[in-house]
This record gives C-alpha cells, sequence and structure tokens, in this order.
C-alpha cells in the first residue's frame, strides 16, 4: 500500500499502487485537520474507483468525504464515452438527492415570533418519517409523466411556477428517462411516496442569512443579511432506492458477461453503449426526474404555509442542485473536449460563468452551490468558478459528512437533550422520532464550515452566504 | 456442520460499528436460520420489536443463481413489503430448496401487523441493503454480513 502524498494544503494523492489495478491516481481535498478525519477504508474506495475502465484524471473525494459503500461519499469520478462505465456504485440509492434554496421577501424579526407556529405548519403540510405517504395519490400515467417531465410535470400539474424551472440544475428535467425500465416494484414503491420528505439526514428548514461573504453576488441570487430562507433537503424517495436495487442485481451479472473486474460488489458497473449500462441510464433519469419533482410539490406546499402566515410574502427558487447523480458532460481532457459521464456521489456540481449550463440569472457570476449544514449547524451558499473545470469536473462538496457512527451517538446523546440543546441556541425542532435527532445530532458530523473553506480555498466555489437555522421538521 | 467452538453459544445476529450507515452479522445453524435472522437483524434496524403484534402473515417466493444472490433479493423484498404493505414484521419462516441446476429456491413466511404510527416505534428509514462487503461465510455456523443504506 503506497503511502498518501501531500499536493498542497488542501489536496492529497493516493498513488497509483494504492491498491493494484489503479488506472489513475486519487486525488483527496481536504486540509490537514480534515485529512486526520478522513478513515483509511474512504482511501480503500477512492483508490477502488481508480480501477474502473475509462476513468479519466483522478478518482477524486471531496472535503466531506466519508465512508460510502462503492464509491466513497464525496466521491466524484469521470468516464470516457468510448471504453467507460456507468456504475450505481457512483449515484447511490438515493437517486437525485438534492437540495433546494428559496429565498423570502422576509425579514427574520418578522417571522421569529411566528417561528414554533410555522414548524408546526410545515411539519403538518410536509409528510415526513416512516411510512408517511404523500397527499398526492398520483396515478400511474402521472408517475409515468413524473418521471419523463420532472419539475415540469409538477408546474404543469399547478405546483410552483414555471419560472422555478430555469432555476433548477437540468431545469428539473433531465433528457433521456426510459420509464419501461422502472420495475413494477419501483412503481410502487414510488407512487404513495410522491411529495414526502423522507426520513434520516433529510429536512426542511427555516433559516435566517446571517452572513454575507460576497455582496454583489449575493444580490445576483437574491440573498440579504437578515432575510428569512427555506431549504429543503431531500430525494427520490423509495422509487429510487428501489431502481438502484433492480439495476445493481442487472449490473452484478454484466460485471461477469463483460469480464470486469471490480474490488467492490457495490461497484458494479457496464461499459457505456451496452444495453445494461443504457437501461440503467433510462431508469436513473426517471428517478432524478421524481426527485426534482417531488422537491417542487414541497416547495409548494411550503409556499402555501407561508402564504397563510405572512399573506402576499414572495418565495422565489434560488437554486435546486443535485448531489447523488450521473451525467453526460462535456469537460476538458490534455486539451481535448471530451464526452464524459460524471458520477457525482454526496458532491455538488459547481459551474462557473463558462459554462452553458448555468442558468441566465446566474451567468456573469457562476451557479449557486448549496451545501446545508448539520441539524443546528449553518449551511452555506457559495458560488461555483470555472477553477472546478480544471481541478474537480465542475464539483464541490455537499455537505458536512458524518465523524461518529449512530450507535455512539445513540450511547451519547438522546432526542429529548438535542432538542433541548438547539432550543437553547433558539432552534425549534420537530420530528417523527427522538432517537433520529439523537443520531443527527450536531456532533456526529464534521464542522460545516471547515468543508467549506476548503472548498473555498482551492478556489472550486467561493463563499457567498451563510444561513443559521431557526427551525427544522425533520421525517 | 455441528461441534464447532461457536456452534452452541451462537448469538442470531450482532450490529457492528459504522460512521455513516448500520453493519450487522446474522448467524444460523443452517442457511434457512441465518437468513430468518438476517431478516430480524434488518427489521429491527427500521422497528422497534417489541411494538409488533403478529396479526397477520406475507408468503414470499424469490429464486436466484446463488445463495448470496438470493439473500440480497430476500433483504430488498423486506424493506419493499414495509413500505407498499404498510406493514411491521416480528417473524420470519425460511425455507430453501436447491434444484439439481444448482439454483436456489426460498419460500417464507413473514408475520406481523399492519403500521401503526402511534403503536409502533421507528427507528431508521432503511433505503436499501447495500452490495458493500456484502457475503456469506460458512465456518462453525452460517454468516452473512449486511450493510444497510439509511
Amino acid at each position: 500500500m503506497a503511502e498518501i502524498i501531500k499536493i498542497n494544503d488542501n489536496t492529497y494523492e493516493v498513488p497509483i499502487g494504492h491498491r493494484p489495478g489503479m488506472r489513475v491516481p486519487g486525488r483527496i481535498f481536504v486540509s490537514a485537520a480534515l485529512r486526520d478525519m478522513v478513515e483509511p477504508g474512504t482511501i480503500d474506495q477512492v483508490a477502488n474507483v481508480a480501477t474502473l475502465p475509462g476513468i479519466v484524471k483522478y478518482s477524486m473525494a471531496m472535503p466531506d468525504a466519508h465512508l460510502g459503500y462503492g464509491f466513497p461519499i464525496g466521491g466524484v469520478a469521470a468516464f470516457r464515452e468510448e471504453d467507460g462505465i456507468i456504475s450505481p456504485g457512483g449515484v447511490g440509492f438515493d437517486i437525485n438527492c438534492g437540495v433546494r434554496l428559496l429565498s423570502t421577501d422576509l425579514q427574520a424579526a418578522a417571522v421569529q415570533p411566528l417561528i414554533n407556529t410555522l414548524i408546526d405548519a410545515l411539519f403538518e403540510a410536509i409528510p415526513s418519517g416512516l411510512g408517511a405517504t404523500g397527499r398526492l395519490h398520483a396515478s400511474d400515467q402521472q408517475l409515468t409523466e413524473t418521471f419523463i417531465s420532472g419539475s415540469k410535470w409538477a408546474v404543469e400539474e399547478g405546483y410552483g411556477f414555471e419560472s422555478d424551472l430555469t432555476h433548477c440544475e437540468e431545469s428539473g428535467h433531465m433528457p433521456g428517462a426510459d420509464p419501461s425500465q422502472v420495475s413494477v416494484k419501483a412503481r410502487k414503491r414510488g407512487r404513495p411516496q410522491l411529495g414526502t420528505l423522507g426520513s434520516g439526514n433529510h429536512f426542511l428548514e427555516i433559516q435566517r442569512v446571517e452572513e454575507i461573504y460576497d455582496e454583489p453576488v449575493a444580490k445576483q441570487f437574491g440573498l440579504f443579511q437578515g432575510q428569512i430562507t427555506v431549504m429543503i433537503h431531500c430525494g427520490s424517495r423509495g422509487a429510487g432506492h428501489q431502481i438502484c436495487t433492480d439495476h445493481l442485481e442487472v449490473l452484478s451479472r454484466a460485471v461477469k458477461k463483460y469480464n470486469i473486474e471490480i474490488p467492490d460488489k457495490q461497484l458494479a458497473c457496464a461499459p457505456l453503449g451496452s444495453p445494461e449500462a443504457d437501461q440503467y441510464f433510462g431508469a436513473m433519469v426517471c428517478a432524478a426526474n421524481y426527485a426534482w419533482a417531488n422537491r417542487h410539490i414541497i416547495a409548494h406546499w411550503t409556499r402555501e404555509v407561508f402564504e397563510r402566515y405572512f399573506p402576499g410574502s414572495k418565495l422565489d427558487l434560488v437554486y435546486d442542485v443535485a448531489h447523488n447523480v450521473a451525467k453526460i458532460e462535456e469537460h476538458e481532457v490534455d486539451g481535448k473536449r471530451e464526452r464524459l459521464y460524471v458520477h457525482r456521489k454526496g458532491a455538488t456540481r459547481a459551474f462557473g460563468p463558462s459554462r452553458s449550463e448555468v442558468p441566465d440569472a446566474y451567468r456573469t457570476v457562476g451557479q449557486p452551490v448549496l451545501i446545508p449544514g448539520s441539524m443546528g449547524t449553518s449551511s452555506y451558499v457559495l458560488c461555483g468558478s470555472d477553477i472546478a473545470q480544471e481541478l474537480t469536473f465542475g464539483s464541490a462538496c455537499h455537505g458536512a459528512g458524518r465523524v461518529m457512527s449512530r450507535s455512539q451517538a445513540l450511547k451519547l446523546f438522546t432526542g429529548q437533550n438535542v432538542k433541548a440543546a438547539l432550543n437553547k441556541e433558539g432552534i425549534v425542532v420537530k420530528s417523527t422520532s427522538p432517537g433520529m435527532l439523537a443520531e443527527e445530532a450536531p456532533q456526529v458530523y464534521k464542522p460545516s464550515g471547515d468543508v467549506v473553506d476548503v472548498v473555498h480555498n482551492l478556489g472550486i466555489a467561493t463563499k457567498v452566504a451563510r444561513l443559521v437555522p431557526l427551525g427544522v421538521s425533520k421525517g | 456442520m455441528p461441534g464447532g467452538p461457536n456452534y452452541y453459544r451462537m448469538i442470531p445476529f450482532e450490529y457492528l460499528e459504522h460512521t455513516a450507515d448500520i453493519k450487522f452479522r446474522a448467524y444460523g445453524k443452517t442457511p434457512e436460520e441465518m437468513l430468518s435472522n438476517a431478516a430480524a437483524a434488518l427489521f429491527q434496524s427500521m422497528v422497534e420489536p417489541a411494538t409488533i403484534i403478529v396479526k397477520e402473515s406475507w408468503k414470499v417466493e424469490l429464486e436466484a443463481s446463488d445463495l448470496e444472490d438470493l439473500a440480497y433479493q430476500w433483504l430488498s423484498e423486506i424493506v419493499f413489503l414495509f413500505e407498499t404493505e404498510f406493514a411491521v414484521f416480528a417473524t420470519f419462516s425460511v425455507k430453501l430448496q436447491q434444484d439439481r441446476n444448482e439454483s436456489w429456491k426460498l419460500q417464507a413466511e413473514i408475520g406481523g401487523e399492519r403500521m401503526d404510527l402511534l403503536r409502533h416505534a421507528f427507528e431508521n428509514e432503511v433505503k436499501a441493503i447495500t452490495r458493500h462487503k456484502f457475503g456469506i461465510k460458512k465456518n462453525d455456523v452460517w454468516c452473512i454480513q449486511v450493510i444497510l443504506d439509511v
């Protein structure tokens, strides 16, 4: 096993030879302090990804990297179209788990006295937690339309506005969906859950803009000091989980068929252009679109609740990012423009002004990059930069990253004392399960500020604003 | 085979440390017992078993080319049934059969009841069974290792 090499203050290399079969080196973007928190298993996962066919430049891990399955969480890798692969191990089960940020025209002082009522109303309006079903009761036909058109379908059904669409990655509907590759089982799981938040680390949060780092860009994003914002973090629910489960089975067989050596069964994959790869991609896009529709519907219900308590208030969509997805993108490799399948698993796209994918409203500055904090800690808004093109295929971190296991958290904290500690800081929390609060205690994550500083210092995305939680609704 | 040092003091399952997800090992004197214990380990991470009363049963039939694939399908099926039947489970009786061309068949009966959000104590939302470090070994007893995505 070769030693990890320090390249600069925020970059470490996992050299070829760390494990047999590596085609490219690994790159882990962390500071010295965060480097100590990266488990050996995470480094091994970076090295495992580097063995996959057609990988370009580096197998990468963002500063929030931690132990995953297949790819590490925070993993980014790109594969050439000609000789590369696609793997659900680089996307995850929660396909297009992502974050949406709504700005408001409300000052914190006006909202804070009503925070308890607001969180109760949001908790009521947006189903969450285990066993929750949506208020939507989508038909099979509607489900198919969701898979094909995502947020666009939601807007046609009366959820949200047409103008919201350009403020979503992929305009909230990614091309290439193939609903015939979605099993009956995935449909059965997905149908009742459309319009639900889910559980675990998913949340809906009312926040206050605490600090502005970059005034002109903040203005461009519609953010100002003391403003109320709403952040929604959720994904494709059972539909995505089942699609990944189903296709893992197909791709496990494909690995044998195409004679691909993989170091981890979760890295099951198929050569790009093969029927198995096309089938997985078509199904994955369905899940991604479902997730965008889901966040669109939840945002609509959030607007309804605000309208009830603050009539005439305006909630604008700042942006919506995916952080578990594989996409076809063009990037420069050795001076040549190449079409690549970029896998981001627990990593956010962070495109700068040079990319045509950035919506017109942000084209002069770069796309908003949304980094949710752990429960009770700050979230950050950053701005994508062209430096990310060179360093990370236009990618940044996605959150704080866990450092403590759930069982350890349950030994140290109870839901009640976590809630009491948050209340003391003026943060209202509502959850279906007290155990969940203990497992998601702020202390189980890396300090989100440290993670964001690495991204900022590398220049792959720069800090725009810091948001602090006032109220959290969790599953 | 009976007689190994761990055979008579076998525990049904145990949870192991994992930073982000849930990892467990389930044991059995037979592959049937191992799969039944694995299902119990999976479900205990989702709902507190003491809060479940067995009132109904669900039948499962699966087939796979090897035992490992069958085990993966079996555990995935339980997550699927939980979400689509809106039911919680406490007992898992498993029968296995290996036919001449070596493919495995599973027949199981799962006991449980419909979800009651007020009475059942929910723990984790298991998104899926991962294939990361998923494997079955047979020493003194059968052992399966599983990591759940939560």
